[in-house]
């Protein structure tokens, strides 16, 4: 099949839906005026106006109530916003799970550096934080736990009712990363007791450089970026409209029917790759996982090799193998959840996204299966 | 930008050659690397007459640069002598394959490790090998030029980044120029452990960091 690209690493960014730029566009060429308050000129109340419909109709989309709701640069900056400015206001003792993304593990041990506690909870062999042990880590002067939706290269879902719940009743706030669930898990603010949440655009088709900061209403929290007085004076500098009105239309056009259809993509390639390739592990569970993510270990060949001769077939996928990250180590999470270097050696995440087709898996897999066979003729491990 | 990758490299890597095993080799070997989890395993067949290598072979389980240097140092090693062979250095292979990219280095050096140990391996069983020395500064700083710095595919001692080095009761301590937070801080440590561990007197090698 000459020419032909299949993309499914969705869930390091996405193709932007052709809707979401319609929706913006007079945002950037009609309406393209800065949000003034409503004593400004008639261009910025309506460049305002945009601003405040598309913050409305995320919040609503989580539980949430407008105000609530910070719109940031993605959601790199939202977790460090979040964690950042409530440590900073209250001062005290951090927890956070070894798997986070890095926006939330370099910013923890930014604060560990400048002299804040912080403790690291293991995870299962899934990627399950016990919900006990946060019990037994969280300490009279601990102030936030920060414990991720989902996880981005395993899809393994927290149980997060139970762990918001937890930090409830012991009065700890409670921050979770929902960057790669938003729209596609249920979170619902309302009914789960989550203070601060990270919501990000571009992992559901919707434009780059847009994210947003839930944050409940009272919650203790210092300003981190400096200038005016946007964002009800948490978030300096000047509004992106365009990428908050595309935000908006991004979250309206996920729709249930896709996370089903998602989701069973997802199973094509597990279930296919399960009964056709020996010597494969799944990583993350099975049941509690993204509809977007599959995540598989091929034994005894390089997770490097893999992607790059699947990438001479037009196939673009990601793996936590270290000759593939930017500093030569092995996927943290993959380490996290008790794999060693072999299991990340192999790993290969096909994460899954809106105009991916069934067409699409049979060829991705069709193609991993004979790449993988080759590979292993050349390796020295797994034969007798 | 674009591939990475030699036109050289790719066509190694997709369509490597000597890949397999000798069943019954002069001398084989198995180098890995638990830093970038790559290996790499040489078999040789040596003529004892001449000290030719007559036939060589490769399996690896390893990145792209791994599989293509591994290949090209097999095409490179055949009908030389093992005392020629042994002078192949990183470098010849990179040039030879038209360049690598120097965060790769550490991942190809593998395979030149690898087929120095089997010539080792063969001068091992067929006792041409010299006494063991003790080990000595000068004998860490000499493995550690096969400890690559990513940041520019150069190895650590030419690149400056060996601070200090000390050798006492078997435990060897190594001092980097570099901060601990650094993007390549562990790698290179792990990459250091994995050169200076296997020498026969050492027990302990530690690895500091610091400017």
């Amino acid at each position: 099949m000459q020419g032909k690209r299949v993309y499914m690493d969705n869930a390091a960014s996405t193709r932007m839906d052709e809707k979401v730029l319609e929706a913006m566009e007079p945002y950037l060429f009609e309406k393209y005026s800065v949000a003034t308050s409503e004593f400004g000129h008639s261009m910025g109340i309506e460049a305002k106006e945009g601003l405040e419909e598309a913050r409305k109709s995320i919040a609503k989309r989580l539980g949430a109530a407008p105000g609530e709701m910070i719109f940031t640069s993605g959601s790199a900056e939202s977790s460090n916003l979040a964690i950042k400015g409530v440590m900073e206001a209250n001062k005290g003792h951090l927890i956070v799970s070894d798997i986070e993304d890095f926006a939330v593990l370099h910013t923890a041990r930014t604060l560990e550096k400048a002299g804040y506690e912080v403790s690291y909870l293991p995870v299962d062999e899934e990627g399950f934080v016990d919900p006990d042990e946060l019990v037994d880590t969280i300490r009279d002067d601990t102030v936030l736990v920060s414990i991720q939706h989902a996880n981005q290269e395993i899809g393994t879902i927290q149980d997060i009712s139970a762990l918001a719940g937890i930090c409830d009743e012991a009065e700890v706030l409670f921050h979770t990363d929902a960057t790669h669930t938003f729209t596609r898990v249920p979170l619902d603010v309302e009914k789960i007791p989550v203070d601060l949440v990270t919501l990000s655009a571009h992992t559901i088709h919707g434009p780059k450089g847009i994210g947003a900061l839930y944050v409940r209403e009272g919650t203790p929290l210092k300003k981190q970026m400096e200038g005016g007085f946007q964002e009800f004076d948490m978030r300096g500098g000047l509004e992106n409209i365009p990428g908050a009105v595309g935000f908006s239309k991004a979250v309206e056009l996920v729709a249930e029917d896709e996370n089903r259809r998602l989701k069973e993509l997802r199973d094509m390639i597990i279930d296919r790759v399960q009964e056709e390739i020996p010597d494969t592990t799944l990583n993350g569970s099975r049941e509690q996982r993204l509809p977007q993510n599959a995540n598989i270990t091929f034994h005894y060949v390089e997770g490097e090799s893999i992607t790059l001769h699947l990438d001479m077939r037009g196939i673009a996928v990601s793996t936590g193998s270290a000759c593939f990250s930017r500093s030569l180590e092995a996927s943290h999470v993959i380490m996290g959840i008790g794999g060693d270097h072999e299991r990340a050696h192999g790993s290969v995440r096909f994460s899954l996204g809106r105009f991916n087709t069934e067409e699409e898996v049979n060829y991705v897999v069709d193609n991993i299966k004979e790449v993988v066979k080759r590979l292993r003729e050349i390796s020295p491990l797994g034969k007798e | 930008m674009g591939m990475p990758y030699s036109e050289k490299v790719i066509e190694y890597f997709k369509n490597p050659k000597n890949v397999g095993k000798i069943e019954d080799a002069d001398g084989k070997a198995k180098e890995g690397s638990p830093a970038c989890g790559d290996m790499v395993q040489v078999y040789i067949k040596v003529d004892k007459e001449t000290q030719t290598i007559t036939d060589i072979k490769f399996e690896s389980y390893g990145c792209a640069s791994n599989i293509a240097t591994g290949s090209i140092i097999t095409e490179m090693a055949k009908g030389k002598t093992i005392e020629e062979a042994k002078q192949i250095t990183w470098q010849d292979a990179a040039d030879e394959l038209g360049g690598l990219p120097p965060v790769k280095a550490h991942c190809s050096v593998l395979a030149i490790d690898g087929l120095r140990a089997a010539i080792q391996n063969y001068e091992e069983k067929h006792g041409l090998l010299k006494d063991q020395k003790p080990t000595t500064v000068e004998i860490v700083e000499d493995r550690l030029k096969r400890v690559m710095n990513p940041m520019t595919g150069l190895d650590v001692i030419k690149t400056d980044l060996i601070h200090d080095i000390s050798v006492e009761d078997g435990v060897v301590t190594i001092y980097v120029d570099l901060d601990e937070d650094h993007q390549f801080a562990n790698a290179i440590k792990e990459d250091i452990k994995e050169k200076i561990e296997p020498l026969w007197d050492v027990q302990r090698v530690e690895v500091h960091f610091g400017e």
